[in-house]
């Protein structure tokens, strides 16, 4: 582990993410940074936050964009490929409880938003619920007129993004890193 | 004299007429054209002969206006004088045009043909029988695809339309690669092949040719690059996947200045001689092929935001702003061109740099003026540079033949694509993330078609210089027909064979575009928090530059505030659900009775029905679900008695179906306040269309939603205006006097300019659903305004319930609502009306009457009292 010091950042606390000037015109700053401390990144089934962490744990949530190699199967690209898309869910998923719900998902949008300047609030609300709304219709072709739609389950989210690419979208190609032995499982 | 003169006249005009015909005359086009050709040539030599007879004339009476003699003449005045000469060229222009326009057509009326060869060859082909007629009018070609048409007149407009429809994103993301491919890869081609011809040459493999090692670069150089035009053609029939589509678009196109810029640094080595070259000279073509290269993009560049500069101020001029793109791209290839930089790279770089500000600042009509306007030129010059080159093949005087040559060179060309494709895609899969694998490397190298820019360079060959030119002319001739019929051909079959990867065609969702929003900063962020400056570092900080700096300069300050892309997204999908209701309503509503005859005969039966409802009005119960005519309807539909009831009713069908169609739409659709004036205005289309308008469309749909979200969010279902029939058994036990007290019922201010309902349809499209019930149409919610509280009748809910328990809801319930005063006055043509009142939601009864029928009424239902 050592030898990947390319990531130089031995513990990192909050505000010292915080202070990276280039995140500063991060919309979603917050999230990303959040991502880091919740346990739930940390493939070992805690729930909850750390108040700080160290490499270890850093690397673990940075192997999240590691590239796939083309020797990689077709079954390890799917896990591969569910553990990113689970890595999304739980940053969308702030209060941990399985399902992103509406509160929770308008809060995202409308951060992903705010900085693009042109679009009030109140848009980014409509475009929230617009989204949500499709997932709900997606998801429960026939579902009952009450039937109250609590939120995107897991299960959901990984039924309503099958269609999109995750090889482009979650890689990082890290420079000078061996990507191939940046494997991070739990001793 | 004059009876001859008009003899003549007569006879030309009905050549001419005769040849139009031919040209109309159905099937026959191609035998047709070589009628009309012949006959043209007929007419030219009565035209020779009329000219006689008039210069006999004029000799005679020394008339100043030659044709048109003036009154004092003996001849008198000639009503119709053929002028051929006059028109000649632009009318063999516009004739070729519209000839080969004819020949696509003919070659798309037939879809099993064109779905095995590709358009492409087939107009190739078309050209060859062409060129045959022609060949057999005049004995000798008289047509010929020549460079200085095919580089000033056919091939800008695709350049420009290639670069114009770009996918930008994706064009830069593999920026990288294409230029990899382009510069090295054509660089590549160049010189193997033209060495490799040089070597076998000295071998002595095809004979006594006077080549030298230049002319074969030379010649190399012309035939490297891969061409835009054939690979457009054959690419966009065959869907293949877009990384691979844009690798050998993106290589198409870029890599067509390279060739010119290789052919012009070797055809000044030809000119210059070998011995004169020394590393000078050489080092000296290397520059200048950065020179031209670059200086090419930049003038485009520079065109392009130009164009998008004067774009941004056109809003007085907005019917002409569409020109703007094709006269401003123009310019940008013909100052290329004049200061000798590549006009190829130059026309592409003005198209995608525009694009993104044009569009934006442009008037949406004039977008798509645009849009088509580009494809038109676009494709009907593609289309005329394939007939072309059949054309110009069935011409004997290019064709020397020597197997030697032209075999070698067919076989270095192809081979050496693969070698140069597999060896740069090896490099570039080193730093790829998603590395391009075998299928898409064959495809790659088995995409590299050569075209028409080959055989126009291969025409601007200097004969002096180059003795070998017919042989090279008609090699590359040979070469494009090989890579454009036969590549083309078994392209289609091979895609499917090797099982590439194809593009997949679905829109994305919302969430989805939402999510790559976020996978995007995301992306970013990482990059950041490592400490890296990779590609997504550099995109983020372009984005950001592009949008405080360029967008501020080059975009309408209206324009750029719709700019956001997840805003468009949102925007449509706002579109989509309006146009959605209007399909069901086709679909669910009025129409259903023009094709349906069940439904023509229960409407019969069921307008029987009305009739005696009218009589006694306390008695109706059910009819509701099965009737649809409103009552407006019913009154028109009740004339004097006849004896042929049912040509009444066809009738009073008809008067329905209009008066309902109507007075949906006048409820349902926007209240246009303007009328719509008939006028014809050169600068102005008159659309009756208003600013406000459309603001208060989008506004009030999204008002909806939200409002249609928030119900759902409470656990109640929208509320339901839709009949179950299910219910109707429930209903039917109903006291009569409570069902009828509750259509008084009226929810809140409905505004009737614009029922919000209709732009909500699309809002739980399927939640509604409950399969086999009656009409499923989610449009008709009941008004929800926002501005009044939102309240959900107690009702409302045990409506819910009741419907799914199969109880009679709770009428009683309903009966001691609250009633408007104003209410009375719109439910006054109901009470003639007399419908049933099973609607178990606050739908007020003004929306009721604007339900459409259910897709297939139940049959006559027996009228209980």
């Amino acid at each position: 582990m050592s030898q990947q010091s390319t990531v130089h950042m031995p513990c990192s606390l909050c505000k010292n993410l915080n202070s990276i000037p280039d995140l500063t015109d991060n919309p979603i700053k917050n999230q990303i940074i959040n991502a880091f401390f919740d346990k739930r990144n940390q493939r070992n089934g805690e729930v909850g936050t750390y108040r700080e962490i160290g490499f270890e744990e850093f690397l673990m949530v940075m192997s999240h964009f590691r590239p796939t190699s083309r020797k990689t199967s077709e079954e390890e690209k799917k896990a591969i490929r569910k553990e990113k898309l689970r890595f999304l869910f739980n940053m969308h998923d702030s209060d941990s409880d399985g399902t992103i719900t509406l509160e929770e998902y308008r809060k995202v949008v409308e951060e992903l938003l705010s900085k693009s300047g042109n679009i009030d609030l109140e848009v980014a609300k409509a475009i929230a619920d617009a989204a949500m709304l499709e997932v709900a219709s997606t998801n429960m072709p026939d579902m009952a007129p009450d039937y109250f739609y609590e939120g995107i389950t897991f299960e959901h989210f990984e039924q309503i993004l099958s269609g999109l690419e995750m090889e482009s979208r979650m890689h990082i190609r890290f420079l000078d890193v061996d990507t191939n032995t940046m494997r991070c499982d739990r001793k | 004299n004059v009876i001859f003169y008009l003899f003549f006249l007569l006879l030309c005009i009905r050549d001419v007429v005769g040849s139009d015909f031919c040209l109309i005359a159905g099937p026959m086009r191609r035998c047709g054209h070589g009628h009309c050709w012949l006959l043209g040539t007929l007419a030219f030599f009565y035209l020779v002969l009329l000219s006689g007879v008039e210069a006999d004339a004029k000799s005679d009476h020394h008339s100043e206006n030659g044709h048109h003699q003036n009154a004092s003449s003996i001849s008198g005045i000639p009503i119709v004088t053929f002028k051929w000469h006059h028109v000649e060229t632009p009318y063999t222009v516009a004739l070729w045009i519209i000839v080969a326009g004819l020949c696509k057509l003919v070659i798309e009326a037939n879809h099993h043909v064109t779905n095995v060869i590709p358009e492409s060859a087939l107009l190739i082909c078309s050209g060859f029988i062409l060129g045959g007629m022609v060949w057999g009018a005049d004995k000798k070609q008289t047509f010929k695809l020549n460079p200085t048409v095919f580089f000033y007149y056919l091939l800008p407009q695709i350049i420009l339309d290639a670069g114009y429809s770009m996918p930008n994103k994706l064009f830069f993301t593999n920026l990288g690669g294409i230029l990899l491919h382009a510069v090295i890869g054509t660089c590549w081609n160049a010189a193997t092949v033209g060495l490799s011809l040089w070597g076998c040459h000295m071998g002595g493999a095809m004979g006594d040719l006077d080549i030298g090692l230049l002319q074969y670069l030379l010649f190399g150089s012309l035939l490297s690059a891969v061409d835009p035009v054939a690979v457009i053609a054959v690419f966009e029939q065959v869907h293949v996947n877009e990384v691979l589509f844009i690798m050998v678009f993106g290589e198409s196109l870029l890599n067509d200045g390279v060739t010119v810029v290789l052919f012009n640094v070797f055809d000044s080595f030809v000119s210059l001689g070998g011995p004169a070259i020394n590393a000078a000279e050489i080092v000296k073509g290397i520059i200048s092929f950065f020179v031209v290269a670059f200086g090419g993009s930049l003038v485009g560049l520079v065109f392009g935001l130009l164009l998008s500069l004067l774009t941004r101020c056109t809003k007085n001029i907005q019917i002409i702003e569409p020109g703007f793109v094709f006269v401003v791209g123009y310019l940008s290839y013909l100052t290329a061109e004049m200061l000798s930089l590549s006009a190829i790279l130059s026309i592409t770089f003005c198209g995608v740099c525009c694009q993104k500000y044009m569009n934006a600042n442009m008037d949406e009509k004039s977008v798509t003026t645009v849009r088509y306007a580009m494809k038109v030129l676009a494709n009907g010059s593609e289309t005329m540079i394939f007939v072309f080159l059949g054309i110009t093949a069935i011409d004997k005087t290019i064709w020397v033949w020597n197997t030697g040559f032209i075999l070698l060179t067919l076989l270095f060309v192809l081979v050496y694509r693969v070698i140069g494709v597999f060896f740069l895609t090896w490099i570039q899969n080193k730093f790829r993330l998603v590395p391009l694998d075998l299928m898409d490397r064959i495809i790659m190298s088995y995409g590299g078609l050569r075209g028409a820019v080959a055989y126009g360079l291969a025409a601007l060959l200097d004969e002096n210089k180059i003795k070998e030119k017919p042989l090279m002319i008609g090699t590359t001739l040979i070469i494009v027909y090989f890579t454009v019929v036969l590549q083309g051909i078994t392209m289609k079959p091979l895609v499917t064979w090797l099982k590439v990867k194809r593009a997949t065609n679905n829109e994305l969702t919302l969430i989805e575009k939402v999510q790559n929003k976020v996978f995007n900063h995301m992306l970013v962020a990482i990059e950041d928090i490592s400490g890296q400056k990779g590609n997504n570092y550099m995109r983020d900080k372009w984005t950001h530059f592009e949008e405080k700096w360029m967008s501020w300069f080059l975009m309408k300050p209206s324009a750029r505030k719709k700019h956001d892309h997840l805003f468009n997204i949102f925007h449509m999908i706002n579109l989509k659900d309006a146009l959605e209701y209007v399909d069901k309503g086709e679909s669910n509503g009025t129409l259903e009775f023009i094709r349906n005859d069940t439904a023509f005969i229960d409407f019969k039966k069921n307008y029987e029905d009305d009739f005696s409802d009218v009589s006694m009005p306390d008695l109706t119960i059910d009819m509701g679900d099965d009737t649809i005519a409103n009552p407006y309807a019913r009154r028109d539909a009740v004339p004097s008695i006849s004896l042929e009831m049912h040509k009444q009713t066809n009738y009073g069908l008809r008067e329905s179906e209009n008066i309902n169609t109507h007075h949906l739409l006048q409820q349902h659709l926007y209240k246009s306040r303007n009328q719509h004036r008939f006028r014809y205005s050169r600068s102005h289309f008159d659309l009756n269309q208003d600013e406000n308008e459309v603001q208060e469309i989008f506004q009030r749909t999204m008002r909806n939603r939200l409002e249609s979200f928030k119900s759902a969010k409470l656990g109640v279902a929208p509320p339901k205006p839709i009949t179950k029939h299910p219910r109707k058994d429930t209903q039917k036990k109903m006291p009569n006097g409570k069902s009828t007290e509750k259509r008084s019922y009226y929810s809140g201010d409905e505004d009737f300019e614009f029922s919000e309902g209709d732009s909500a349809s699309g809002y739980f499209p399927r939640v509604t659903h409950r399969p086999g019930t009656g009409i499923e149409n989610p449009s008709f919610m009941p008004d929800l305004d926002p501005r009044a509280p939102v309240q959900i009748p107690p009702w409302l809910a045990e409506g819910e319930l009741d419907s799914t328990a199969g109880v009679a809801p709770s009428q009683r319930a309903q009966a001691g609502l609250p009633r408007t005063p104003s209410n009375l006055n719109r439910l006054a043509p109901l009470r003639i009306s007399t419908r049933s009142t099973d609607f178990p939601t606050s739908s007020s009864s003004q929306q009721s009457n604007e339900l459409p029928p259910p897709p297939s009424p139940p049959p006559y239902h027996p009228h209980k009292i």
